[in-house]
């Protein structure tokens, strides 16, 4: 109805080229990484594409609570339904798991919005709806994890074919397709996401964000505009849980579903910058090779650390410094601070 | 929050106020609970009796833990997900002092809580207090990292294996037929002492009523004098002093793990929400609640985790009743 109302009045962004400054950049970079898997050694590759899930995965969580300011504790559960849905489909059926992706995100939106629906018809909003996500997703852990249909908590391997195929996603160990096609996917992330931002509904997410009230006595459609952010957020997430499966050909219930998911996946747009398109590419570049630092640093401690020699722990711990450090001296994360200071200027 | 609690209580004499309907209402569905798990179990008194008794016994430490959260909630504003950190932090505590010095698992809540509160207060003096009135999301991330520190930390140094506490010879008390071992009933009875302790210490003395004060309205107690940043340094390590001392308490019942504490995490955000939060009563009854909806839920649901039926009871009270069912208005 009064939808019109906002689209007659002009808007400087519309007349954009496509190909601005953000674009520009993912171009960039994707040139800038396209050579990496043949550069790089069998075990940074690994981090490299542990990079890319979490960026994916960053940018999942960025575009529903870091735009959108809805606070989701429970994003695991988009992760888990789209890794889950690729290795049933591939496993059972047979079916690729390019189309399990797309049943996947399909699956994943649907769930996030009746999930968004149900929160805001009771009008559950801050803290109440970050836990209210959280138990939604732990409820799916554990029904996951009781259902012998879903194979309970032994979980999914995927089947392992000869040589490499495209149309089954899967290549052989090292190989630097898995690189490209991880890159591949999380362009398109990003470049659904500065689309996204760009379109009406993206301005009209940002607006609900930043005043409900307001936005909605202008004739923006609140709900309407909160679920979709909430259905592209957990589309995004539920991709980067199937190309996890692909490449680490297993999932289970707690590495789909655990807290310990959604907990990353809050970290890596924390650390990067909330809000910002670049925020979870900076924030995953961060946190992806911190594991395999600290599993090095385990393996052949210095003298002073000897009796620390084949513990766990402490790449999370170092995770949990980390998070501590950024909010307490960089509130916005580093590409956020780095962009506010820029801009400043 | 105690103000609010005050009526709550003496609501019911007063005819027919609004927060007796939704008590009604539970009741009722409590009822009809009660009535499909009889069913379920084909008739069996027995089973039914002794979900009811290690329900409400696990139900009383789960008060404890939520009495700290929802206090710290109704004060800080501050939703601790570190709660379930410190509970298993208790249990390191104990399991060193009584594996290492043979203390009795019990005596150890002389070290435990004094621990919990300095560190407590710690942690908020230098790390929480930095953040207030920034972004709830912050505070709560804050939360998040130090309790994935502690849990890692614990991780690093003890590693992932179970410990146990050693205790004496378990006595079995009988309870109409259903059986309660001795550390369990002393769970329960630990735990409600220390939260009608804290109860008693919040309505009557000077400290607690400026506790309160604050949670009621931070800036008129700032013009009287209070100062608010000490009370949030004094809330916060008491919240934690309950979590730790729950963590004590339970060590003799549960397998010792850096993760142990998570299921009272769990249960204790549900408690708070359906008590309300930051009412101190409505967590020592959502407790009670919550310890018999696990064991219910396990009846009902006996091939899925016990966390099922709380996780239910957590959503719809969430889309009911978001307010908490003690609380009339919103």
């Amino acid at each position: 109805m009064s939808e019109t109302l906002v689209q007659t009045v002009p808007s400087p962004m519309r007349k954009r080229r496509f190909f601005d400054g953000n674009m520009i950049a993912v171009v960039v970079l994707v040139v800038l990484a396209f050579p990496l898997p043949l550069l790089l050694e069998q075990g940074q590759e690994a981090i490299a594409i542990r990079v890319l899930i979490f960026a994916m995965l960053g940018m999942s969580w960025n575009i529903m609570s870091g735009f959108g300011g809805m606070f989701s504790f429970g994003h695991a559960a988009y992760f888990g339904i789209g890794g889950y849905t690729s290795s049933i489909l591939l496993v059972n059926l047979g079916i690729s798991p390019w189309i399990g992706m797309v049943a996947g995100m399909g699956l994943a939106a649907g769930y996030g919005v009746i999930v968004g629906w149900l929160c805001f018809r009771y009008k559950l909003r801050g803290t109440y709806f970050a836990l209210a996500t959280f138990a939604f997703a732990e409820m799916l852990r554990i029904i996951v994890q009781s259902a012998e249909v879903l194979n309970a908590s032994i979980g999914w391997n995927v089947p392992l074919i000869q040589g490499s195929s495209w149309w089954l996603m899967q290549f052989p160990a090292g190989s630097p397709n898995y690189f490209w096609l991880g890159l591949g996917l999380m362009a398109a992330c990003l470049v659904v996401t500065i689309v996204f931002m760009r379109s009406k509904a993206g301005r009209f997410t940002i607006a609900i964000r930043e005043d409900e009230t307001a936005a909605s006595s202008l004739g923006v459609p609140v709900l309407q505009y909160k679920l979709t952010a909430i259905a592209l957020s957990g589309a995004i997430g539920a991709l980067a849980g199937v190309f996890y499966t692909q490449y680490y050909l297993f999932i289970d219930p707690e590495l789909g579903f655990g807290a310990y998911r959604s907990i990353e996946a809050i970290l890596i747009p924390v650390v990067g910058g909330i809000g910002t398109i670049w925020g979870p590419i900076v924030g995953s570049v961060l946190l992806a090779p911190l594991n395999d630092i600290t599993a090095a640093i385990l393996r052949n401690p210095p003298p002073f650390l000897e009796f620390l020699q084949g513990r766990t722990g402490l790449d999370v711990m170092l995770y949990a410094v980390l998070i501590i450090l950024v909010i307490l001296f960089l509130p916005k994360g580093v590409f956020g601070t780095i962009k506010e200071k820029v801009t400043k200027r | 929050m105690a103000v609010t609690d005050a009526t709550a209580e003496a609501a019911p004499a007063r005819g027919l106020p609004p927060a007796l309907k939704p008590i009604l209402i539970s009741i009722a569905i409590a009822a009809v609970v009660f009535f499909l798990a009889y069913l379920r179990t084909g008739g069996s008194g027995l089973i039914l009796t002794q979900a009811l008794v290690t329900g409400l016994l696990a139900g009383g430490v789960y008060s404890l833990v939520a009495l700290g959260l929802t206090l710290i909630f109704g004060v800080l504003h501050i939703i601790n997900f570190a709660t379930g950190a410190f509970v298993t932090l208790g249990m390191y505590v104990t399991y060193v002092l009584s594996s290492n010095l043979g203390w009795n698992p019990y005596l150890t809540i002389v070290v435990s809580v004094p621990l919990l509160l300095l560190l407590g207060a710690v942690i908020q003096r230098f790390i929480i207090n930095r953040a207030m009135g920034e972004s709830h999301a912050n505070t709560l991330l804050l939360t998040l990292g130090i309790g994935l520190l502690i849990e890692n930390s614990l991780l690093l140094f003890f590693s992932g294996n179970p410990q146990s506490v050693r205790t004496e010879q378990d006595r079995v008390f009988n309870v109409f037929g259903a059986v309660a071992t001795q550390s369990r009933v002393i769970a329960f009875f630990g735990a409600m002492l220390l939260a009608v302790a804290l109860f008693i210490m919040l309505q009557r003395t000077p400290i607690g009523t400026a506790i309160r004060a604050v949670a009621a309205n931070p800036t008129g107690a700032r013009l009287v004098g209070i100062n608010t940043k000490r009370i949030y340094v004094i809330t916060f390590a008491l919240g934690i002093a309950c979590a730790g001392a729950a963590g004590t308490l339970v060590s003799p019942i549960v397998s010792i793990t850096p993760v142990a504490g998570e299921v009272f995490n769990i249960t204790a955000f549900v408690i708070v929400v359906l008590g309300g939060l930051g009412k101190v009563l409505g967590a020592l009854f959502g407790g009670l609640i919550v310890g018999l909806a696990e064991q219910f839920g396990g009846i009902l649901f006996p091939d899925q985790s016990n966390l099922l039926g709380v996780f239910i009871v957590f959503v719809l009270i969430l889309f009911l009743r978001p307010q908490g069912l003690f609380s009339s208005g919103s």
